[in-house]
């Protein structure tokens, strides 16, 4: 690892000035973070750190009935606080790979590396959350960009993740054996006003929404209605795990179960 | 350099490091507790573990700035008061859950947060639980079974000797 200095704001004011040092990069739980310096792919000059920021951490409902969810909260409280109100989401987190991860991980940090086979896009995509940052508000659907790329400006920090709470949904994710990630996710979300289905770990484009199948599921949730579905494998991830006809399938396959499994 | 500092194993300790010092270098490198070992480059093995403000995680990605002013403890502390092995140790002993031993302190510590939050667990919650703690030795049936024995649980019926 390159040296660094580390900076430990208490507030969300103080970590925007930190980060206004050259080259200073947020440092949430670390999880993707520290690995990615250690094999010397970034060089950050300072990290400030914002797990120590209480205004960015907890869970809670607002008055308008949606989940607000600190950026920097780790998956582990996710998992535990957000299961009386949004079980599928707290499902979703209790998933993200081992204990110690969801101890350290946060869901702002996820959000803003938006890896390609990471759980948390699909969450945020598959109920049309709005991500909140130091500077604005942007809906999930304007928030993905594509594999690794976000709306997020340089140093642009997600201070809060905003989920309006569906009737019923599931995530279920092909865990990938040796990385603990999903091979494909599929995240199912039924609304009064229709259904949503987030896709993650499948394109190269990064997560996207299902709109065939969302349209089928609105008009008839159940898991029969996307028989006769399907996803082109040309556009999908193809690696030594799997190939990009495997991937497209499997997403059928992923959100009927996650269908049948909805609650 | 800044000064950290923070308790270990129910002392205060304190040391100088650089921004990029790992919490599993200065448990290992400055207070010479190398009984948290580093098996992977990836944050993947889980031979690391040591718990910090009474959470597990990976020492090793975990800045030790990041651990000013917490409680850590590690493997040094988990034996008894007498030196006697704890109960999850003795168990780990008993139905020869190590072979190397090098994953061990990191199973140890998985397994002692596994317990404190649900002290009895299946034996499917077990392997859940110890997703990120590899053993390149044991197949891992032994450490199953030492843990469901370290949590009062008959293990008779537990695969693999
Ligand atoms: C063994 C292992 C298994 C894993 N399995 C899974 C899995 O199954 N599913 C899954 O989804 N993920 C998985 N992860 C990734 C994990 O969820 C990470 O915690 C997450 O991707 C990154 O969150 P973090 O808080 O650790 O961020 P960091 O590693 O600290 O940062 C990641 C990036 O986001 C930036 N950043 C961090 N916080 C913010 C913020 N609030 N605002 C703006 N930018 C920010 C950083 O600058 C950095 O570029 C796994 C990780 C490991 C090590
Ligand atoms: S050394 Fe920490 S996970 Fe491998
Ligand atoms: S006993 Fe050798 S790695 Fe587990």
């Amino acid at each position: 690892m390159y040296n660094f200095d580390v900076e430990t704001p208490t507030s969300i004011a103080d970590a925007v000035k930190a980060l206004g040092r050259e080259e200073a990069q947020p440092l949430g739980g670390g999880q993707t973070l520290i690995p990615t310096l250690k094999q010397r792919l970034a060089s950050p000059s300072v990290l400030v750190s914002l797990t120590g920021i209480a205004e960015m951490k907890g869970v809670c409902m607002t008055d308008d009935g949606q989940l607000a969810i600190g950026g920097a909260t780790p998956h582990a409280v996710v998992a535990r606080e957000a299961a009386r109100h949004y079980p599928g989401l707290a499902d979703l987190a209790s998933h993200i790979g081992d204990p110690a991860v969801r101890n350290r991980g946060t869901i702002g940090g996820s959000l803003a590396n938006n890896d390609p086979s990471a759980c948390y896009p699909a969450a945020a995509l598959g109920s049309g959350a709005t991500i909140i940052t130091d500077k604005r508000e942007i809906a999930a659907d304007d928030y993905f960009q594509g594999m690794f790329a976000t709306a997020l400006d340089e140093g642009e920090i997600v201070t809060e993740v905003r989920f309006p709470v569906p009737e019923v949904s599931h995530y279920q994710k092909f865990v990938q054996p040796a990385s603990r990630f999903a091979l494909v996710g599929v995240f199912v979300a039924r609304f009064g006003d229709g259904v949503r289905v987030a896709v993650t770990g499948a394109s190269n484009d990064g997560v996207f929404r299902w709109t065939e199948a969302e349209t089928a599921l609105s008009s008839n949730f159940a898991a029969d209605a996307v028989n006769g579905l399907a996803l082109s494998g040309a556009d999908m991830i193809s690696d030594l795990h799997g190939s990009g006809d495997y991937r497209a399938h499997l997403v059928g396959v992923m959100t009927k179960r996650a269908v049948a499994a909805a609650r | 350099m800044t000064q950290v500092k923070m308790t270990v194993n129910g002392k205060a300790a304190s040391g100088d490091v650089e921004g990029r010092t790992l919490l599993s270098s200065f448990l290992r490198e400055q207070l010479n507790l190398t009984g948290t070992h580093v098996g992977c480059d990836t944050s993947q093995c889980g031979a690391c573990v040591v718990h910090v403000n009474g959470e597990a995680v990976k020492a090793c990605t975990m800045l030790a700035a990041e651990a000013q002013g917490a409680e850590v403890t590690t493997i040094e502390a988990m034996a008894n008061a007498d030196g006697s092995l704890s109960v999850i140790q003795q168990a780990f002993q008993d139905h020869h859950g190590l072979q190397c031993g090098f994953c061990t302190p990191g199973m140890v510590m998985s397994a002692a947060a596994l317990l404190k939050e649900n002290p009895k667990p299946t034996e499917r919650e077990v392997r859940v639980y110890l997703e990120g703690n590899i053993c390149r030795c044991t197949g891992y049936h032994n450490i199953v079974k030492a843990i469901m024995a370290a949590s009062g649980q008959d293990v008779s019926r537990i695969a693999a000797e």
